[in-house]
């Protein structure tokens, strides 16, 4: 059993919650994620990592409310318990293998769609704290839906931000962000996209035009997430792979997006089902 | 002739999980122990993996004296319920029977399951611990080779951890063998919990590689010696066009939703989608146990293979049974293509015919291609059922491991001893995928290695 010691709206329908989890969080790294089952009749959900404490043996992940079992999870109040918690799962980002020295020239972009900001954080603070350059994009929406813009502004880059109606930012789409910044001559040595697969796409099509290395966090299906059962399996460079293993961070230029959409509907008509079942969702 | 042993009705089983098998009564089992001729030099005994002392144990039922029975069972074998259920008993103990000449061997795997179960019933305490040692030894994975290995340095006195990736004990007689086959409350669960009388340790979602690496069992934690006994979980595909449509799940896929997170139960929160016309391929018992599964969710269900009956490896039992079920075997046919709709869903197979031509090094008749027979049948799942390779994790982040050309680890055959010292594995993580019995027995080999390793190591 894992305590939830603090929870947090960070939007209407996106919940902060900080576990007390002291094995993962001693051996969490940046670009990993936990599986969790919430109770004995649950479902086992990834969740990607957005922050961790090693003195405190607390480990923060961010769940955004999609179907029944984020639904009940966001119910959950600080001092209630979630059964399982398993993690650190899948490779840490591949910058964490590079050495102070190697990663001193480097820039970063970041971009970030929606609650994709939450495995973006880590990742950013990471870098950040071994003084590397990093711009961050974050889209969203709308203004309310943009969250964690000031824990990551206050990790020392620059923050840029889209909204879909206006609200926030700019008028439009984080690949309109991407595309100015390098027009205004920023270069990068590697774009980080993590957000809904779509939004990966059109920034890991745009970074091809524009010759910039990409790297892109999938967020299949998952049933283990330890490798046993190919339920997140997918397509890169031609090649199946499983994202918990293999992945979850792949190379953006090289992923059969359209086959990652169509595989993340399998379930659908059964989660659409389960909400009816569910009482009404009343989370927030 | 053996004494008959009753069975759910057809029309009944398939409409549900419970168990197949329902064993022998008292009565029944003092008559088919009546059988065995008490062999001298007893053939059944060599063919066990673990040695059991059947012949005594079985004189023990003959006279109704079932704790003591038990005791013998139990000093070889920490899971007899388990064991007398899953074990190919033809090829192993009753395979040696020599009853099974003229006519049919003693039924001694109905026998052993008997036993098992009349302790878990009754609340029978078998186990005799020698002194504590005080040396902690930690067990990777809860499978059958871990449960054993555990098991047993539990008796030889160790304070025993096990580690387990997901979060409920028992690897495959979890996750794959199904319900209808092993039951998990009642005898799974309940066998474990037995087990665990014996002090060890149980803890889940500790993914070791991951969570907790090797090297920091041994600096960190304080273990003195590290057994890995992580199966053969990683599913084989086959590597054809459409292969990733949606529908097409592993065995291991399937049979984890279906059995671990009992998905085919509605207040359960795991969904599993399942069309009308079910194709599994492969031949083995995984292949039987997701077709038999798949009848059960109320699917026409075609066993696909690309060899004849006479080479199937699953279990003749496992055969009979998911025939009796109503399952269809389309033989010598191999799977080319799978064919997805728009939307990206299963709706066919492009099937080839195969034709067995001479045999190959291990004597299996080598199935060849006939040109030109390709053919579309239709489907809406496929479920992929043709083996499986050990997982990578701990030989990935633990270079001191070695692993073949398999991803096999490399060990040392008479005690299991790696490349890495005070390091042991057994199991499907160093054959590949085998049986439940011949993990145990290589759990319980590697007991006694670390015990003769941590003895002698002075400290």
């Amino acid at each position: 059993m894992y305590k939830i010691i603090e929870k947090n709206f960070l939007a209407e329908n996106i919940v902060m919650f900080k576990i007390k989890a002291p094995m993962v969080a001693k051996s969490a790294k940046p670009g990993q994620f936990v599986i969790v089952r919430i109770d004995e009749k649950g479902e086992r959900i990834p969740l990607t990592i957005c922050d961790y404490d090693r003195s405190l043996g607390t480990v923060s992940i961010v769940v955004q409310v999609v179907g029944a079992s984020t639904c009940k999870m966001a119910k959950l109040n600080q001092g209630d318990y979630i059964l399982d918690f398993a993690g650190p799962l899948g490779n840490a980002s591949e910058f964490v293998n590079l050495n102070e020295e190697e990663l001193k020239n480097k820039k970063y972009l970041f971009v970030a769609g929606g609650v994709g900001a939450a495995p973006i954080y880590p990742q950013v603070k990471y870098l950040r704290q071994l003084g590397v350059y990093c711009d961050v994009i974050i889209g969203a929406r709308s203004r309310d839906l943009v969250i964690l813009k000031e824990d990551i502004e206050k990790l020392g880059c620059r923050v840029y931000i889209s909204t879909d109606d206006g609200s926030l930012g700019i008028r439009g789409r984080v690949t309109d962000l991407v595309k100015k910044l390098v027009e205004e001559g920023n270069t990068y040595d590697e774009v980080v996209a993590i957000g809904p697969v779509v939004m990966m796409k059109f920034v890991s099509m745009l970074t091809k035009e524009l010759n910039i290395k990409t790297t892109v966090s999938l967020n299949s299906i998952m049933v283990d997430g330890t490798g046993m059962c190919g339920a997140c399996r997918v397509t890169v460079g031609g090649q199946t792979k499983f994202t918990c293993t293999d992945g979850p961070e792949f190379d953006g230029h090289l992923v059969d997006y359209d086959e990652v959409i169509k595989r993340q509907n399998m379930f659908r008509d059964e989660e659409v089902r389960r909400m009816h079942h569910t009482s009404e969702c009343s989370c927030f | 002739m053996r004494v008959p042993v009753k069975e759910l009705k057809v029309e009944e089983r398939i409409k549900c999980f419970d168990e197949v098998c329902l064993g022998y009564s008292e009565e029944e089992a003092v008559l088919e122990a009546s059988r065995c001729l008490n062999c001298k030099n007893a053939n059944c005994v060599k063919k066990c993996p673990v040695g059991v002392d059947i012949p005594k144990f079985i004189e023990f039922i003959k006279k109704r004296e079932f704790e003591k029975a038990a005791e013998i069972i139990f000093k070889y074998n920490s899971l007899p319920s388990i064991c007398g259920r899953v074990c190919p008993q033809e090829i192993q103990c009753e395979g040696g029977c020599v009853l099974g000449k003229k006519g049919e061997a003693v039924a001694i795997g109905k026998l052993e399951r008997f036993i098992g179960d009349y302790v878990l019933n009754n609340d029978i305490d078998v186990f005799k611990k020698e002194p504590k040692k005080n040396k902690k030894v930690a067990v990777v994975g809860s499978g059958p080779a871990g449960l054993s290995c555990a098991s047993n340095l539990a008796i030889l006195g160790y304070d025993v951890t096990i580690f387990e990736a997901l979060h409920e004990a028992g690897g495959v007689l979890v996750y794959g063998i199904p319900e209808f086959r092993l039951p998990k409350e009642k005898i799974v669960k309940k066998e474990i919990e037995n087990l665990l009388k014996l002090g060890v340790e149980i803890k889940t979602n500790v993914i070791v590689g991951r969570t907790v690496t090797l090297n920091q069992l041994f600096d960190e934690l304080g273990y003195e010696a590290v057994f890995i006994g992580t199966g053969a979980g990683l599913p084989k595909f086959m590597g054809i066009k459409g292969e990733n449509a949606n529908g097409v799940y592993s065995a291991n896929e399937f049979l984890t939703r279906a059995n671990l997170m009992r998905a085919f139960l509605d207040e359960y929160d795991t969904p599993l989608k399942i069309g009308k016309r079910v194709a599994v391929i492969g031949g083995g018992n995984v292949a039987m146990d997701a077709a038999r599964t798949a009848v059960r969710l109320g699917a026409e269900v075609h066993i696909v293979y690309r060899r004849t009956e006479d080479e199937m490896p699953a279990r003749l039992e496992e055969i009979h049974h998911a025939k009796e079920e109503g399952v269809i075997f389309d033989v010598l046919t191999n799977p080319v293509e799978i064919l997805a709709d728009e939307n990206g869903w299963v709706k066919g197979m492009v099937l080839r015919k195969m034709e067995l031509k001479g045999v190959d090094e291990s004597g299996r008749r080598i199935p060849v291609e006939v040109e030109g027979s390709d053919y579309v049948e239709e489907f809406d799942t496929v479920i992929m059922a043709i083996g499986t390779v050990p997982n990578p994790i701990i030989s990935y982040t633990t270079s001191e491991i070695k692993i073949n050309n398999k991803r096999c680890i490399v060990v040392e055959e008479d005690t299991g001893k790696t490349t890495m010292e005070g390091v042991y594995a057994g199991g499907d993580a160093v054959t590949g995928a085998a049986t439940v019995i011949l993990a145990m027995g290589a759990g319980k080999r590697a007991a006694y290695a670390i015990n003769n390793y941590l003895s002698n190591n002075n400290n």
